[in-house]
């Protein structure tokens, strides 16, 4: 298999979960297992470009296939993947726990739905459980995502403006993408 | 000063490392360990005859066994966190049971192996002969005290305590009105992303135990780890990486697998770990929220409350290791905004064969408010006012602070809220909530609370300006996602006019920073913020005094600023005597203490506009209004994260997940598919308002805002349902099916109409 463009042989122990496969055999701790039990999300790769729960895999089901985890969108430490930066603006992580999760099921709806809805937000992130930010901030990061997503539309979203300046401690409820003064 | 960070919508430093999957949670850690598992009691209530580990210690693979008898401390009670004179009958289990267990998911056995298939393997081939005993499973069976689950502790009850002023049998007597109330809140559970997880290495030649542990607490486990293996504390580090969510219940002294895993670690030479898997999590770590209420209430024909009478018990669960703050603070703070001038409360604190309960955010406030709320919104319908106006009549105005509430405060104090504005915060709120939206079965949510935030006794921080220019700060306490690295840095680079980017913060690592309390209780802001706003006043003061020495005449006039350079330019000016006078440290480092004198009390107003499906009983939440006062915000986009995942968090508790105990103590949903945790669907979009009464009693007049989210978000569904289906709601959670039996079934006494 494929992970992260690079091969990689398959694991020895058929039994390996390709979550247990990706962090523990080949380090890559940034994918999360918060349930293994196929709920809650954190544990999601893409699969072929689609979003996968790694936990309800066998490693050797991937066998064939392209793998890529939170470590492959951005690698290198060069600039983050406009869906990672939307969720930096938007404060749509607290503790980071289900963020790799989320930021890959957001890559995934996006190559779906470009311009998505409010509803098919909603769906996208339907997925995945987040106990710290009650989601909307996540909502705002999608949105946010979108409009740097694509480049070349002028920006129609009201979340794609300069943000609140220091001095500005106004209490508008955290519409605006927060930014550094 | 030229720029002003304090307030600003800071994004955060944490940020970059998690985006990219470079976050360091405890099980990411490796380096070669052995993995471990606990064996535990499948009965919530039984004795042990015999434990058989032959099997399992002679399967290969498998390194190490251990059974209590086999642990140096395996006949020591572990210890009681806050104890209390009034936890008369307190009791802690041990690090594994030998004798009797006392809920389902007390460990019994800890087995250490090369993987952990291998140790899950040998956990199965353990034999432990179980004779069960009669199990007591809700606060109310545990009053009855049929049976016993403590053998030694009479009527199954921990502690009570009893609390007055004014005098409530007078007032209630004389009260031109009288209502009776029964209330029920049940267990509800924190279940953080993450699960547990502890990580241990012993090092011979450095003579170094380091563990890490995704607690809430490392300071106090370094200290406990350093007094129970006899080691000087220099020689213990424990270090919170990246916790994946708290809430609460990440702080114990201890969990088992916080003194197993360590100790293995020293015994076999070799790194430990230990991850809980998400079944595990369910009943191995604490819970919180089961209390049952009995209220009589006296008012006047206006609604204004003259006497207040509550009797509670509260489900402590099988063991008391946090001591009875949470009753506590439920007694403290039910009389919430409003002027109670008589107010009586007694609680018993009883057993049960349950987890353990400890603080869950929200810590005993949330069931406190829902039975305040619900009583006025009661009074409200029996004097014919509207739930607002009997807010309105109640409220303690902004004129009467400091008010002292007259009971007693988890601190050791009484109940004094420092500042507020509650009238303001409940007139915003309406306003925001705006007029009810078209249609059928639509009703409104209100409720109202106050928070006794940043609780002492301290925490330290210290700052450091690194010959480099740039500026490096660490305090004890942890974070689990409040964003410690951006709000403290923010406090930091105000003191010394530095960029926030230029300022990186460490916390929760004795390495660092050895000493302190524990992130919970909203604390963080107003005991580590506050510190290491004093720690960074003492480094501005140490250079501006070098630079006076130096380079200037008048060290008023001196003004920090151009970051990187200036530590680096201070020459010295002759002076006689040592260079280093007496007192004087090199460097331009400090450490420094805050210690609050009393809690610094937030409070907010929650107002909802919500639908019930008539026939599906389905919940819609069509607007969600939050107008709060946490002091001065350090960051609004951060406070705002914490209410609504706050909020969040309270909306699932009160209508989607519910811990389904049966009558044999067993969990019967312990998963995801069965607890059903809200997802984005389930939430609404949250509307926040920040109103900002300083706190008299810090520095930077800030208050503590984890919790508050969460406070009064069962009150507010429960009025809203109430007044949406017009049937009396007096339970905590609901769900679409408990709304149809209740819709279903004749009305009771119980009725808050
Ligand atoms: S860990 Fe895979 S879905 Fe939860
Ligand atoms: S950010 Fe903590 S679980 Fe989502």
């Amino acid at each position: 298999m494929k992970v992260n463009g690079f091969a990689h042989p398959a694991p020895s122990d058929p039994r390996r979960l390709l979550s247990d496969h990706l962090r523990h055999d080949l380090g890559l701790t940034g994918t999360h297992v918060g349930c293994e039990h196929g709920v809650c999300g954190c544990c999601t790769v893409l699969l072929d470009g689609a979003p996968v729960r790694s936990c309800l895999m066998l490693a050797v089901q991937a066998e064939g296939h392209d793998v890529t985890t939170i470590e492959g969108l951005a690698p290198g430490g060069s600039q983050l993947h406009p869906v990672q930066q939307a969720f930096h603006e938007c404060h749509g992580l607290q503790c980071g726990f289900c963020t790799p999760g989320f930021v890959m099921s957001v890559v995934g709806l996006l190559a779906q739905h470009p311009h998505p809805t409010e509803e098919q937000v909603d769906e996208g992130i339907a997925g995945n459980l987040c106990r710290c930010t009650g989601y909307a901030s996540i909502r705002r990061a999608v949105t946010r995502a979108a409009v740097l997503l694509a480049p070349l539309t002028p920006d129609p979203s009201p979340l794609g403006g300069e943000g609140a300046n220091p001095a500005d401690r106004s209490s508008s409820g955290g519409e605006g993408a927060g930014t550094s003064p | 000063m030229t720029t002003r960070w304090f307030g600003a919508r800071v994004q955060r430093a944490e940020d970059d490392r998690l985006l990219r999957g470079r976050g360091r949670f405890t099980d990411d850690i490796d380096e070669g360990a052995l993995e471990s598992v606990l064996v535990r009691s499948p009965y919530a209530h039984a004795r042990i005859n015999s434990i058989d580990v032959s099997a399992a210690r002679a399967m290969s693979g498998v390194v190490a066994v251990y059974t209590a008898q086999d642990l140096p401390f395996g006949g020591t009670d572990l210890p009681i966190l806050i104890p209390h004179p009034n936890l008369t009958h307190g009791r802690t289990q041990r690090c594994l049971a030998s004798e009797v267990v006392r809920y389902a998911g007390e460990a019994v056995v800890f087995v250490v192996a090369e993987s952990r298939a291998i140790a899950e393997d040998a956990a199965e081939l353990v034999e432990v002969d179980y004779e069960p005993l009669p199990v007591v499973i809700t606060p109310e069976t545990a009053a009855r005290a049929e049976h016993l689950v403590h053998d030694d502790v009479p009527g199954n009850v921990a502690a009570e305590m009893v609390q007055e002023k004014g005098n409530v049998a007078a007032a209630l007597e004389s009260a031109p009105r009288r209502k009776h109330f029964h209330f029920r809140y049940e267990r509800g559970a924190a279940s953080p992303m993450e699960a547990r997880a502890v990580w241990a290495r012993w090092s011979d030649g450095e003579r170094k135990l380091t563990v890490y542990d995704s607690t809430q607490s490392p300071t106090s486990i370094r200290g406990g780890l350093a007094v129970l293996f006899g080691l000087p504390e220099s020689q213990v580090d424990v270090i919170a990486p990246d916790v994946g969510g708290g809430f609460g219940p990440k702080i114990m002294l201890f969990y088992p697998d916080e003194l197993l895993v360590p100790y293995a670690a020293m015994q076999l030479g070799r790194p430990v770990k230990w991850t809980e898997d998400r079944q595990e999590h369910f009943t191995a770590v604490n819970q919180e929220r089961g209390q049952v209420h009995e209220v009589d209430v006296g008012y006047d024909d206006g609604g204004r409350v003259l006497a207040f009478d509550d009797d509670f018990i509260h489900d402590g669960g099988a063991y008391t290791p946090y001591g009875i703050i949470l009753p506590i603070i439920t007694a403290g703070q039910l009389p919430g905004p409003y002027r109670v001038p008589n107010y009586r409360v007694r609680f018993r604190d009883m057993y049960t064969n349950a987890t353990p309960t400890s603080p869950y955010r929200g810590a005993g406030r949330p069931h406190a408010c829902f039975v305040m709320e619900r009583t006025l919104d009661a009074i409200a319908a029996d004097v014919g006012i509207d739930r607002a106006e009997v807010r309105r009549r109640n409220l303690i105005q902004p004129d009467e602070f400091p008010y002292d509430v007259g009971v007693g405060w988890q601190d050791g104090n009484t109940v004094v809220y420092d500042s507020g504005n509650y009238p303001k915060l409940l007139e915003t709120a309406l306003e925001k909530l705006g007029p009810k939206p078209a249609g059928e079965n639509v009703g409104m949510g209100l409720g109202m609370y106050v928070e006794g935030t940043g609780v002492g006794p301290y925490e330290g921080a210290h700052v450091q300006v690194l010959v480099s220019g740039k500026v490096v700060a660490a305090t004890g306490i942890p974070s689990q996602g409040q964003a410690h690295a951006t709000v403290w840095a923010q406090v930091v680079a105000d003191e010394l006019g530095v960029d926030v980017r230029d300022v990186e913060i460490t916390s929760g690592d004795t390495r660092r920073f050895p000493w302190g309390v524990g992130t919970f209780a909203s604390r963080g802001a107003v005991t580590a913020g506050n510190a290491m706003h004093v720690a960074a006043r003492m480094v501005a003061e140490k250079a501006k005094k070098i630079a006076a020495d130096a380079v200037l005449s008048n060290p008023v006039r001196y003004a920090f600023g151009g970051g990187t350079e200036a530590a680096t330019q201070f020459t010295p000016k002759a002076r006689p005597g040592p260079p280093l006078a007496d007192g004087e440290e090199p460097g331009l480092e400090a450490t420094g203490y805050f210690s609050p004198a009393g809690s610094a009390w937030a409070s907010g107003c929650h107002a909802a506009w919500l639908r019930v499906d008539p026939k599906t009983y389905r919940l819609e939440i069509l607007k969600y209004v939050v107008v709060h006062d946490c002091g001065k915000v350090i960051n609004p986009m951060v406070v705002e994260g914490q209410i609504e995942g706050g909020v969040a968090q309270g909306i699932g508790g009160a209508f989607y997940e519910r811990l389904a105990y049966d009558s044999d103590g067993q969990l019967r949903n312990a998963s995801f598919m069965e607890f059903l945790m809200p997802y984005a669907t389930e939430i609404p979009k949250i509307d926040i308002e920040h109103i900002e009464t300083p706190s008299p009693l810090n520095p930077l007049g800030v208050k503590g805002v984890g919790e508050a989210g969460v406070i009064p978000v069962g009150a507010v569904i429960g009025s809203g349902i109430e007044d949406a289906l017009g049937i009396p709601i007096t339970e905590m959670p609901l769900s679409p099916l408990r709304l149809y039996e209740l819709s279903t079934s004749a009305s009771t006494s119980t009725s808050t109409r």
